[in-house]
């Protein structure tokens, strides 16, 4: 699985709705899978853009990076503003106000704007019904901030709000499974994708944006700033992370799942691990606690793709 | 011209937004703005209304919802109260500062704890400051006129902000009144279409909602203040546009049995129609007292104020909430701030009443003004002077 060649950039389609020239990290993994994203849009795509990492780089007056409709709001409403292009477009297309040119809808946010401050205008926007994409680009704790704490933020890691220490092994939580909750919303798809496999990630993003009604991903971005992590490993890390089994890709299509990699052993998670600052505090009983635990999960959820 | 109904004025201001033919209708449920959506649900579920109706999870995605379909040039409404625009609180500052002309009834409720779902101002006086245009109006037939003058002020290209029609909850939002309901032809003729200059669109792409450092916040902040300020002109023109078209005609500063009155009793919202009760009663006895109804929340009308209280000696102010430790109702506050620095003035008493839906019944008025004038000419009076509570 070490076989870059997998990544064929020629297969890559040449536009950059995301721009070059924004203030991302060096190694950023999210403006990598942002822009991976944006390559699979369809022609006509509006973005609607939680307060962020990729708001804050993206956006500063009077610059912007983005070359499709943009919209930012607040923190946690995205998914309410989506709701709210998504009936517009609607509405003004049978009401001729605007053509009916299948303008698509995506709303981005992430991993606090979604699966903490944002779950409810999410939930809300996914029960509803509404015909649009969300993407969670999810690099596991508050970053923009300074590198704090979020219900996805995985078990065992240092962070500002969850430091390690001689009473704390650092976030005493397991990560919030974001993919679970928006498939119990029983929308037609939902998937898991990292920028490091931009195939998949763009396959999946291309589905997610033509299956009529809610579709939700979450994307993996790997974050040297937090992660603590060297930023020429981001994509390897992108990688460890799904060859350990701790971040599985796969799809949920109308309820079923799909792994959309088989992994024939999964490696052991010291390997991911070990190249991260923010788990360096990590005794051998965590990491074998972790380990249990990442197979268990992974299992899991093959047990699903029956 | 329309027809004249008796009909209850939830239901009424729900007809008033099927006429201006919104697009986009997103509403959470509270007490008691909740006629008002459920009667909207209703028109878009009997085809009366085409519009999308999004029954939303909360009032945050409530304003959320109308702020993404207005940036993609949709007509967008939506009603709350109380707990519900505070809720959205935050969000209403992006509407304005982004410009998206949302239109949106607020059923003045006020604030918990303890919970209360009756009217008063508080929720009305906490969002001051979010740079909306604030209507406020006292019956059934004001709420009507100016929910349809709302989307025009709102929409104005020299505008572009959202609109808050404020009415106060149970005692307009549950009272059946005559109400005319004007002709679809002629609304049709009032409003004019809907034509946001730079939509989300992805034959044009554009971005919103950008991130605004110090090297251009302030110039942002300034521009809007110009904006909201200049709104006036835009309203009193359709104020003016709507008298000539329906035959009522609104200002942002009422006047009722004002004239060469040397005391003058202030009122916002439902209450005006009982005070107008007292001011009758008082010109009966042979005193010299009238009423000043402000119909204009923001922009402030700083030159019809002054011009409306030029030949009075005191003016009674009557607010239905509190600034807890500051001085004391904040509707008071704004008129003695808008009356400090002219050389004439009237004295300006300052009362507390009506809060959580208590009554403020037409001798309770005349009180007020008595007592405004006892303190007036005598001196004291404490910083929260109230009527009607219980010591």
């Amino acid at each position: 699985m070490q076989n870059y060649t997998v990544f064929v950039p020629r297969l890559v389609p040449k536009k950059e709705p995301f721009a070059p020239g924004h203030r991302a990290c060096i190694g950023c993994g999210e403006a990598l899978a942002v822009r991976l994203a944006c390559k699979a849009f369809p022609p006509n795509t509006i973005v609607a853009n939680a307060t962020g990492c990729m708001e804050v780089i993206s956006s500063q007056y009077p610059m912007t990076a983005w070359r499709v409709p943009w919209i930012h709001v607040l923190f946690e409403n995205t998914a309410a503003i989506a709701s709210g292009i998504e009936a517009a477009l609607k509405a003004m297309a049978r009401k001729g106000l605007r053509p009916d040119d299948g303008t698509k809808v995506v709303a981005m946010g992430g991993d606090g704007g979604t699966s903490d401050i944002g779950l409810q205008a999410l939930s809300g926007a996914l029960e509803r019904g509404h015909d649009l994409l969300y993407i969670c680009f999810d690099n596991e704790a508050y970053m923009n901030t300074g590198i704090q704490r979020s219900s996805a933020t995985p078990f065992g890691a240092s962070t500002t709000t969850s430091p390690s220490g001689i009473k704390s092994i650092g976030q005493k939580t397991w990560k919030k499974n974001m993919a679970a909750i928006a498939a119990a919303h029983d929308i037609p798809y939902v998937a898991t994708a990292s920028h490091s496999y931009p195939h998949d990630l763009m396959a999946k993003v291309a589905k997610g944006i033509a299956v009529p009604g809610p579709a939700y991903i979450h994307i993996l971005s790997v974050c040297p700033t937090g992660w603590r992590s060297a930023p020429d490993l981001s994509i390897r890390l992108g990688r460890l992370a799904v060859e350990t089994g701790v971040f599985p890709l796969y799809e949920i299509e109308d309820g079923e799942y799909k792994m959309s990699l088989e992994l024939p052993k999964l490696r052991p998670v010291e390997d991911y691990l070990n190249l991260q600052g923010r788990f360096r505090h990590l005794s051998e009983d965590t990491i074998k606690e972790i380990q249990e635990r990442v197979v268990a999960e992974y299992e899991r959820i093959k047990e699903k793709t029956g | 011209m329309g027809r004249k109904v008796g009909i209850e004025v939830s239901i009424a201001i729900s007809e008033a937004v099927k006429l201006a033919n919104a697009d986009v209708v997103a509403a959470y449920p509270i007490t008691p703005q909740t006629h008002i959506v459920e009667h909207l649900a209703e028109l878009v579920a009997s085809g009366e209304l085409d519009a999308e109706y999004i029954p939303v999870e909360s009032e945050h995605s409530a304003m959320s919802a109308c702020l993404g379909a207005a940036a993609t040039g949709a007509r967008a409404f939506t009603a709350t109260a109380g707990q519900g625009l505070e809720l959205m609180h935050e969000v209403l500052y992006v509407a304005s500062s982004m410009q998206l002309p949302v239109v949106m009834v607020v059923a003045n409720r006020a604030l918990s704890a303890p919970i209360n779902v009756w009217g008063d101002h508080s929720d009305m006086m906490a969002v001051r400051d979010t740079g909306w245009v604030q209507i406020v109006v006292e019956n059934g037939q004001e709420a009507v006129d100016n929910v349809l003058c709302a989307f025009c002020i709102g929409e104005d290209k020299r505008v572009l902000l959202p609109v808050m029609v404020h009415i106060d909850g149970f005692h307009l939002t549950h009272v059946v009144e005559p109400i005319v309901l004007p002709d679809q032809a002629d609304v049709d003729d009032f409003i004019p279409p809907n034509e946001y200059p730079l939509p989300l669109d992805p034959a044009r792409p554009v971005t919103m909602g950008s991130f605004g450092p110090p090297v251009i916040y302030p110039e942002i902040k300034k521009r809007q203040d110009v904006v909201l300020r200049e709104s006036k002109e835009v309203i009193l023109e359709n104020w003016q546009r709507f008298g000539e078209a329906f035959g009522r005609y609104y200002h942002p500063v009422e006047q009722y049995r004002a004239e060469g009155a040397k005391t003058l009793l202030m009122t916002m919202g439902s209450t005006s129609e009982t005070a107008m009760d007292a001011v009758d009663r008082m010109r009966d006895q042979g005193m010299s007292v009238g009423l000043l109804k402000l119909r204009l929340w923001r922009p402030f009308p700083f030159e019809e104020l002054l011009q409306a209280v030029r030949d009075a000696d005191l003016l009674v102010v009557v607010d239905r909430a509190i600034s807890f430790g500051g001085p004391a109702g904040p509707f008071c506050s704004e008129v003695k701030a808008a009356l400090y620095n002219q050389d004439k003035k009237p004295k300006v008493m300052g009362f507390v009443a009506g809060l959580g839906g208590r009554d403020i019944p037409v001798g309770g008025f005349e009180a007020m003004v008595h007592r405004g004038m006892e303190i007036a000419e005598k001196g004291g009076g404490e910083i929260l002077e109230t009527y009607g509570v219980r010591e």
